[in-house]
């Protein structure tokens, strides 16, 4: 039977300095289990920018990653604002982040373009006031 | 030539079996066994880590010795710049040099000047804009072979050209060919080091087919023999003909800031270089186009095989490059500056070649270290819990190698003795 890894992690939403700590632990776990490098790359990449998205607007959040040796799915949930225009997020350049944030290198509005250029499914689940989920879902296969 | 050569080595006899070498190795590539260190060779980098904080002196460096230029009928000496930096009492180069060659060499050749040749080719190489970025310098050969293990993704970052040591080698050959009518394999090359991992490089042939040069004589036992008569030298020759900015080489900053471009990063120490490369993998760094990364801490007056505190050396290399010009004398030889091969990505830290067995191993690590102290104290002999639980899945540990499982353990055996009572 394929064997099929369950990672689960909570992002804190103070810190700016580590975010990114997820992402980097499921990069170092991917190579480790053999995926291609650019497969891991997507997902990294992907999976940066949504934890900076949580720690920037939502206070943090939850990410559920789980691996099989077809694909990655990644699980990034958070009890946020919501996002009220989608569409609008999704242009690049596009962003809502505080002046402070952009000072520290943030909130250039290619979060959420990013994450659509490095997966291959992305789904977004979100209601304004309550939270987002966000979906994606990266191919190992060649 | 074995798979993996490396130029760092283990003295066995010195070796206590501390954990100083195991947990300051940024590849994990040392482990403790039957009280000595041993070093998985698939995984060291030849960073020279563990020669620097070893505090009995087990970890060494193979190089060659003196015995070697006999076997040649004209011997150059090829000389790193961080070599200038040396002395504490002798600053001009033009002395340093003759006192080198009064110790057998026929001739000198400064790496400094290949590194000019180099950063020229870099900044035609920048301006045709057929490089990634950000680009990353090959010039240190401890990070290339990290690249190789760990950073698969950039390894189309490198700019694919051979280190300043190989072209000067092939110069060097050239212009001794030229002047004393000698066959090529009568003449030697003779790399003067300051590093472990470029003897890795030239043994090992990683980028290039065949190295030009022919033995690497550690700056050590060079400055050891030179420092009798370095004082009395009188008939000082002109021999210097590299610019200041090929001899800046050898300190960090040294060589980005000879490339055209204003944005660039200049990381050294080996576990600062991993974080910049982490950074760059994960899409950040994006307003960056030049990456000189370079393994020893100061850069290459920091390395292994040097004399001199790296900080001393990097102020009297900038010292002397006050008062010298740039002029420098061009290369006239026909060679290649490229890589003649690139190099692959070597998966070393992969727990298996079928992704599904790699995750069920992956799942038992996960369930051990959940079980573990995790106060990595190196006592098992891994450096890190985490690296002890994949260490017991691959088999090269047994779960009582850690004393607190042995602690408990024992108070188990000892409560079941005192209930029996």
């Amino acid at each position: 039977m394929a064997e099929v890894m369950k990672l689960h992690y909570v992002v804190s939403g103070d810190d700016f300095t580590r975010a990114g700590e997820t992402s980097s632990k499921v990069k170092k776990t991917l190579n480790q289990l053999g995926f291609r490098p650019e497969v891991v790359r997507k997902v990294a990449i992907a999976m940066y920018e949504g934890e900076i998205n949580m720690v920037i607007h939502a206070d943090g959040g939850t990410i559920d990653v789980d691996i099989s040796s077809d694909e990655i799915v990644i699980v990034m949930q958070d009890k946020g604002p919501g996002i009220p225009d989608v569409e609008k997020a999704m242009q690049e350049g596009f962003s809502t982040a505080s002046n402070n944030v952009r000072e520290l290198g943030f909130g250039a509005g290619m979060g959420l373009p990013n994450i659509k250029k490095y997966s291959d499914v992305m789904e977004i689940d979100t209601q304004v006031g309550k939270g987002t989920k966000l979906r994606i879902v990266i191919y190992a296969k060649e | 030539m074995k798979k993996y050569w490396h130029s760092v080595t283990l003295d066995k006899d010195l070796c206590k079996g501390c954990t100083n070498c195991l947990k300051h190795c940024p590849t994990q590539a040392i482990r403790i066994q039957g009280g000595r260190a041993k070093i998985l060779k698939e995984r060291c980098i030849d960073c020279g880590e563990c020669i620097r904080v070893c505090p009995y002196h087990a970890k060494k460096a193979v190089t060659d010795g003196f015995d070697m230029l006999k076997g040649y009928k004209y011997n150059v000496a090829l000389v790193a710049p961080a070599f200038y930096g040396q002395f504490s009492r002798t600053e001009d180069i033009d002395t340093i040099l003759t006192a080198l060659i009064k110790l057998g060499f026929d001739d000198i050749f400064e790496v400094a000047r290949g590194a000019q040749e180099i950063t020229k080719k870099t900044n035609e190489m920048i301006d045709s804009g057929e490089l990634l970025k950000p680009s990353i310098s090959s010039a240190c050969p401890a990070v290339v072979r990290l690249i190789a293990i760990k950073f698969p993704n950039l390894i189309g970052n490198i700019v694919p050209l051979k280190s300043p040591m190989e072209v000067s080698a092939a110069q060097a050959r050239y212009e001794a060919i030229k002047k004393t009518g000698f066959k090529a394999e009568e003449i030697g090359i003779f790399f003067i080091s300051p590093c472990a991992a470029k003897t890795t490089f030239i043994k090992g042939n990683y980028t290039v087919n065949k190295s030009d040069v022919d033995g690497v004589i550690s700056i050590k036992d060079v400055c050891i023999k030179m420092s009798r008569h370095l004082q009395k030298i009188e008939d000082v020759k002109n021999l210097r003909t590299a610019g200041k900015s090929g001899i800046l080489w050898a300190t960090s900053g040294g060589e980005a800031e000879a490339t055209k471009t204003e944005r660039f990063i200049s990381v050294d120490g080996i576990h600062n270089v991993i974080n910049v490369l982490e950074e760059i993998e994960d899409g950040k760094l994006l307003d960056i186009d030049y990456v000189e990364a370079l393994a020893c801490p100061g850069g290459c007056v920091g390395g292994p095989l040097t004399t001199e505190n790296s900080f001393a050396a990097r102020s009297k290399i900038q010292r002397i490059c006050k008062y010298i010009d740039d002029g420098n004398k061009p290369f006239d030889s026909k060679q290649n500056f490229k890589w003649d091969q690139s190099i692959a990505y070597k998966p070393v830290m992969n727990l298996d070649p079928d992704i599904n067995e790699a995750m069920r191993k992956m799942n038992l690590i996960e369930e051990l270290y959940e079980q573990m102290p995790k106060i990595d104290c190196g006592s098992c002999g891994s450096p890190s819990c985490r690296a002890f639980a994949e260490d017991i899945v691959r088999g090269y540990a047994k779960e009582t190698d850690c004393i607190f499982k042995l602690r408990d353990l024992a108070n188990e055996a000892l409560q079941l003795k005192n209930k029996n009572k």
